[in-house]
């Protein structure tokens, strides 16, 4: 393993290992940059994944405290907890379901396509749908997605052969098994999927993509990546002239050190990055680093979730298999005619049984809580992924209340629905309803907004150095040496799990990168 | 013998001695019964006395009410909160507090008269930390697992793959198109 020096002003600084920072540490490293990754959780392989549902999570879950406020589901139903993502080397690649759509033409341009929507901020990406294209054709590759490059589709489930009848027969025409970045053959070093449904507990063959086991490794072997575990970074300095120069860290006894650098990546997630903007305060930057928009930390957006689950005469056994592995892409259109702008995907999901009644089910005891329970056998499921309002007001700001280990302020989440996000939800779910009846569903059952595993917009691209915190590159406007390489970048979120989205535009961020530094820019 | 679900005997517990034991026999039935050397079980407690713990064991099935769950599933979920009760002052007086409001009657009352006496107490920090409790420990022991249909982690065995993750025959088969190919 590489060690560069602390005062090594030519090393290149990557704070977060998951999709964005992992992707970036690889590239950077084999154009020859030295890199020191930081990530703030600690190292597992497939081998130390735990097989027991809590205690994988306990093991792989950011559980730093955080307040939050809001009219969204969490505030009531999961206040310690209002985000799901990993704090551990990968990221929240260790523990996600690998679901890999790509954004839509009309969502890059939600402005112009949805009109004025009152209450909202909604912009128009400053990239061209083509252009993103070309980076997601790179990235499915690189993942080895599913139905992509000659890459088969996963065989169907029990769970998939529900949503699938249901959905042929309600008249949905492109109903199939999902884009996943997991391997439905062997290839790239890895197995083939052997549909073990575990997935949210880390993937044990390795078959799921997760920069664990990808490009971190890879980084790895150039000599050129020094990682640093249980390492957070807690403020990002800067000199006279407003140029980037190092972090300061708690390493993982606790104590504060500091690393230069010539430039940074930020990818802490849209949540964290945000939080550690807002920590890096200063005379120069009074309202956080790179925030003259005052746009660090809003718009925040995290997509409109919500199972649905229908009960069946017999057994469907839904924990069976790749978590994600069916979709109907039908919805994911815009249409006013339903009522709202904006469009969503109904992808497949189960839960293991001990997680089910601590997300998957609203709030409830009794009877009527425990007959869901008593047909977990017979039951099918699906989630919905749903476009969400940006929102000047939903906003990551640090917590008047609540301090982390080292006592800096945590990350305080506030989240209004808008009105378009309670009708969007409303269809959807209506829609998954519909679908299991017309499979034979007995019942149906819907679920509150879980917490959310999808963290975006918080420190949006944009042209105008007044509306966004980003250039079109992720670079921020205001300190040149300093980019977000993660889902924050999102002008808006559309439909899509970002992050085959994070990965495709890191690759393009990376060579954009590679070219300033040629250009003599960096 | 049971598997721990937060139960484990620290130093202190053993200071503090045994307060109350929750005893049954597992149904013969129950598929662990054929796998464990003894269908008794037995929950040390450590913290609750036994009025305590019958008031307490008798709200965790008024929350959870599963007919035919074994009683041994119940009783982790009481170990587990005793545990908590042994650690924390401030959980066990919370505890005493709340399961002397629900009245000296609760234990051997009917449902009717559970579910109503919790209803004037759901809001209540005791409720609700009884209520999340039960749900991460009952549904979390392989005793629960078992009666749901729950079969867990499948990497050790080849995952589900050839073990029944395609195997509903009640509905038409997806067309190829749809789906994929078995990997090979």
């Amino acid at each position: 393993m590489s060690r560069f020096q602390q005062n090594d002003a030519d090393v290149v600084v990557v704070i977060g290992s998951g999709a964005g920072g992992g992707t970036m540490a690889h590239e950077l490293t084999r154009r020859g940059l030295k890199v020191v990754m930081f990530e703030a959780g600690r190292r597992q392989t497939p081998a130390s994944f735990s097989q027991n549902p809590g205690e994988a999570f306990g093991q792989l879950t950011w559980l730093e405290p955080r307040s939050q406020s809001g009219t969204w589901d969490p505030v009531k139903t999961s206040p310690t907890l209002p985000a799901w993502h990993c704090r551990t080397v990968g990221g929240t690649t260790v523990h996600w379901t690998a679901a890999t759509p790509r954004l839509r033409r009309y969502e890059m341009r939600a402005r112009t396509t949805y009109g004025d929507v009152p209450g909202t901020s909604l912009a128009d990406w400053p990239i061209e749908y083509e252009e993103l294209k070309r980076w997601y054709l790179v990235a499915e590759k690189r993942m080895c997605v599913t139905r992509r490059n000659g890459n088969p589709g996963m065989p169907a489930s029990n769970n998939f052969k529900v949503m699938y009848t249901g959905a042929r027969r309600l008249g949905y025409k492109r109903v199939h098994t999902n884009y996943l970045a997991i391997n439905s053959r062997a290839q790239d070093g890895r197995g083939f999927c052997i549909q073990q449904g575990f997935c949210v507990q880390g993937c044990k063959t390795a078959a799921k993509w997760s920069t664990l086991y990808t490009e971190i490794p890879r980084a790895e072997a150039t000599g050129k990546l020094d990682l640093r575990t249980e390492c957070l970074v807690t403020r990002i300095e800067h000199d006279a002239a407003g140029k980037a120069t190092g972090v300061v860290y708690r390493d993982a006894e606790g104590r504060e050190q500091r690393q230069k650098a010539r430039f940074i990546c930020l990818a802490g997630n849209a949540i964290e990055s945000a939080r550690l903007l807002l920590l890096s305060e200063s005379a120069r930057f009074p309202h956080g680093l790179a925030n003259s928009s005052d746009q660090v930390g809003r718009n925040y957006c995290h997509h409109l979730t919500g199972f649905v689950w229908g009960v069946f005469d017999q057994p469907v056994h839904s924990y069976r298999g790749a978590t994600l592995a069916g979709v109907v892409e039908d919805e994911n259109v815009h249409d006013p005619k339903r009522g709202f702008v904006g469009g969503y995907h109904l992808e497949l999901c189960a839960l293991d049984l001990p997680t089910l009644p601590l997300v998957g089910l609203r709030y409830g005891w009794g009877r009527e809580f425990a007959s869901v329970m008593d047909n977990y056998r017979n039951l099918a499921g699906m989630l919905v992924n749903g476009e969400d309002m940006p929102r000047p007001g939903n906003r990551i700001t640090l917590s008047a209340t609540i301090k982390d280990a080292h006592g800096l302020p945590a990350a305080h989440i506030n989240c209004e629905e808008h009105e378009n996000d309670i009708a969007l939800r409303a269809h959807a779910q209506k829609q998954g309803q519909r679908i299991y009846e017309a499979a034979g569903a007995k019942r149906t059952i819907l679920s509150a907004t879980p917490p959310a595993t999808h963290q975006m917009g918080t420190a949006r691209m944009s042209r105008d150095p007044a509306l966004g915190v980003t250039t079109p590159y992720g670079r921020t406007h205001d300190v040149p040496n300093l980019f977000i390489s993660d889902g924050s970048v999102q002008t808006t979120a559309g439909a899509a799990n970002p992050t085959l989205t994070i990965v495709s535009l890191v690759l393009r961020q990376a060579d954009y990168i590679g070219r300033e530094i040629s250009a003599g820019r960096i | 013998m049971l598997p721990d679900a937060g139960t484990a005997v620290g130093r202190r517990q053993f200071v503090q001695g045994v307060t109350a034991v929750l005893t049954g026999v597992l149904g013969a039935l129950n598929p662990l019964a054929t796998l464990i050397p003894s269908r008794t079980w037995a929950v040390d407690l450590h913290a609750l006395d036994p009025e305590q713990s019958a008031a307490l064991l008798a709200m965790v099935h008024t929350i959870a009410p599963h007919d035919g769950l074994d009683d041994a599933a119940y009783a982790l979920v009481v170990g587990a909160i005793d545990g908590d009760a042994v650690r924390s002052e401030e959980t066990r007086s919370q505890l005493a507090a709340g399961l002397l409001g629900l009245g000296a009657d609760f234990a051997k009352g009917s449902e009717a008269l559970r579910v109503q006496r919790l209803q004037t107490v759901e809001t209540s920090p005791f409720f609700q930390s009884v209520r999340i409790k039960t749900l991460m420990v009952l549904y979390g022991n392989p005793i629960a697992w078992a009666h749901f249909g729950y079969e867990g982690e499948a990497f050790s065995k080849g995952g589900y793959l050839l073990r029944g993750f395609n195997d509903l025959k009640w509905l038409p088969e997806v067309p190829p198109a749809a789906g994929g190919p078995m990997p090979v």
